[in-house]
């Protein structure tokens, strides 16, 4: 029993409930976010530390013993998840206290910001699978709210997409969960895991399986589910975007890698080739719309999908060194997204415009501006001393090693169209003559620039520590490839 | 043509406590029958609903003062309060303490700190039917 594990739930939780009751005070809603914001990222770096001492950590919420109650655990893989997660609702956090305006502070922007948090981290960390789709709700009826929250025309349109697919993917998801839950009779994850183990292969297994990957798919947008996502995240104001764009698709993927890693590992028909299949058609998909267009935004959204694509080639492959390379490449993927979406909302707000025809020549003003977007984009397409890098190698060496040439090769390729999409970016906004639009004059950026600067550095040191950090992941990835060990540290038999 | 309510405002005027009083047996009696935070939340709102619709917003307002969105927030910290209070007596989240103690009236009766997490419940689910249903009323 440890109750350090749920801390990163309640810490946000409890502020976001203290600022409902403070709406009006905006100074203080600011005062108290960003106080408890830091204080969650100190909690979880101790609790992944611990996790990294003690082994898997685990709770019996309310007392009851593990198949009966709902359990938390925290694996290595929850854990660095969530303290990723804490820091990067932290950058977006300080981002939104200069960008986001008091019309959308004064209502709730600040409390719906944590119940998303509250979401994100419960959806990491929970070993039920009930659980885990009510967090999933509290993380989706809080991004509806940062969605539409300003109520511009293009925002309530996207949120009307985005609430009837989640809706819809939702519903399935309960049914999905009603299947496993009449083949199987539990809802404890280490139990299903085990119960499955002992049930062997039947059809109704694949069948759930391939149902999961439709749920979690639809939220975290494989390849012919992902047709709202580009358009939903085009919406919402930058820093709500980074939020996004650096958590809410990760949670599908986890989610993805959870149920494929800990219930059908052994034996699920053809599940795991679908799943391999379509995340190189998840990657070809990003990669035709990341090259398509000239929008700013678009073409970060469409890197995004990519992403998803390469992060689950490597989970299907299935073997300890692919899901390692899986596992630094989320990692990574999160914070540099976060990073491009906050500079890319700069970017926008500098040149009053999202097309890249129209703008230009901003390294004369902004020089640091230009060189952090330089040093982002080159960990986004896996430049070696960076971030990017060693989670893609990973993964196109297990990938040739398993003798998916196809899907290594489209890897390795994705990674060309990548950098030639966040190299159009560079090109179009930074070089050139400066294109002065109708706000004449410098604008300060400095106070924007320090949140995405900070998760450059932090992409940065990432990517150089990879010889430090290697052993956390693959700590993590041993628990992902051996369910045995989650397994006996839920039902500690 | 003024129209006169008098029949209906006066039939809720007896109506209405009677809908209170069902919705706290409701609430209360949740732990051993059917019933509980949500339904007796639900139908406390529901008395409010009705003296909505018989008296106008402006009216109700005055009635009771009540400013139903800190009422979210005031709910919610109940329950979580309930559940974190478990973490200060060193036990996991969540986790509830009875006992039993003889009241003045009641007798022999069994205190339990669940009760605590559905009165938040029953706090929650006001707050947010009466904040749905005035919202829509307001605006034009």
């Amino acid at each position: 029993m440890n109750n350090l594990l749920i801390i990163p739930i309640l810490i946000p939780l409890f502020t976001g409930i203290i600022l409902i009751i403070f709406s009006s005070n905006i100074r203080l809603q600011r005062t108290i976010s960003g106080i408890s914001s830091i204080v969650t990222i100190i909690f979880t770096a101790a609790l992944a530390f611990q996790v990294y001492n003690d082994g898997i950590q685990t709770m019996n919420v309310s007392n009851w013993e593990a198949p009966f109650g709902i359990t938390l655990v925290s694996d290595m893989l929850s854990s660095l998840l969530v303290l990723t997660t804490s820091i990067i609702a932290a950058a977006c956090l300080f981002y939104s206290f200069w960008s986001i305006g008091e019309d959308r502070e004064k209502f709730y922007y600040y409390p719906i910001f944590q119940f998303l948090i509250v979401g994100v981290n419960g959806a990491f960390t929970t070993g039920d699978i009930f659980n885990l789709f009510v967090f999933f709700e509290v993380m989706l009826m809080s991004s509806y709210v940062l969605l539409v929250l300003g109520g511009t025309k293009i925002q309530l349109r996207e949120t009307i997409k985005y609430i009837l697919v989640n809706v819809i993917s939702s519903a399935l998801f309960v049914i999905t969960v009603a299947f496993l839950y009449s083949v199987v009779g539990t809802l404890n994850m280490a139990h299903i895991s085990a119960r499955i183990a002992e049930s062997g292969n039947s059809g109704i297994l694949t069948v759930i399986a391939v149902l999961f990957l439709i749920v979690f798919g639809l939220k975290g947008a494989i390849f012919p589910l992902y047709f709202w996502l580009p358009g939903s995240y085009y919406a919402p104001p930058a820093p709500v975007m980074a939020l996004f764009g650096a958590l809410l698709t990760k949670v599908g993927v986890y989610s993805i890698t959870r149920t494929y890693t800990l219930f059908f590992y052994h034996d699920a028909g053809f599940a795991i080739e679908l799943l391999q299949i379509l995340a190189i058609f998840t990657i070809i998909a990003g990669a035709i719309g990341a090259i398509a267009f000239h929008d700013v935004k678009k073409i970060i959204i469409y890197n995004i999908i990519i992403a998803v694509g390469v992060i689950l080639f490597g989970v299907s492959i299935m073997n300890s060194e692919s899901v390692t390379g899986s596992i630094f490449y989320l990692i990574h993927d999160m914070i540099i997204k976060a990073a491009l979406f906050l500079l890319v909302g700069i970017i926008v707000k500098l040149a009053g415009t999202a097309d890249l025809r129209k703008m230009g020549g901003f390294i004369h003003t902004y020089p640091g501006l230009g060189w952090t977007f330089f040093i982002a984009s080159l960990a986004l397409a896996g430049i070696p001393p960076l971030s990017g890098f060693i989670g893609k190698l990973l993964i196109v060496r297990s990938g040739f090693e398993d003798e998916s040439f196809w899907g290594a090769g489209i890897v390795l390729m994705s990674s060309l169209v990548v950098l030639f999409s966040i190299m159009k970016i560079f090109i179009g906004a930074f070089w050139g003559k400066a294109r002065v639009p109708k706000n004449t004059g410098k604008v300060p950026v400095t106070s924007l620039l320090a949140a995405p600067a900070l998760l450059t550095a932090l992409a940065v040191l990432y990517g150089l520590g990879t010889e430090a950090i290697y052993p956390v992941i693959s700590l993590a990835a041993e628990t992902l490839k051996n369910p045995d060990i989650y397994i006996n540290a839920v039902l500690k038999e | 043509m003024k129209t006169n309510d008098i029949i209906l405002q006066t039939v809720t005027k007896i109506t209405l406590f009677v809908i209170i009083l069902f919705s706290i047996y409701l609430f209360f009696t949740g732990h051993y029958h059917p019933g509980g935070g949500f339904i007796g939340g639900l139908m406390a709102s529901g008395a409010i609903v009705l003296l909505l619709l018989a008296y106008d917003i402006e009216m109700v307002k005055a009635i009771l003062p009540v400013d139903y969105r800190k009422m979210i927030g005031i709910g919610l910290l109940f329950s979580a309060g309930t559940g974190a209070g478990a973490l200060l007596a060193g036990k996991p989240f969540l986790t509830h303490a009875y006992t039993y103690a003889n009241l003045p009236i009641l007798g022999k009766t069994s205190l339990h700190t669940a009760v605590l997490f559905d009165t938040g419940v029953f706090l929650v689910v006001i707050g947010v039917t009466m904040t749905i249903i005035q919202t829509i009323g307001e605006s034009d």
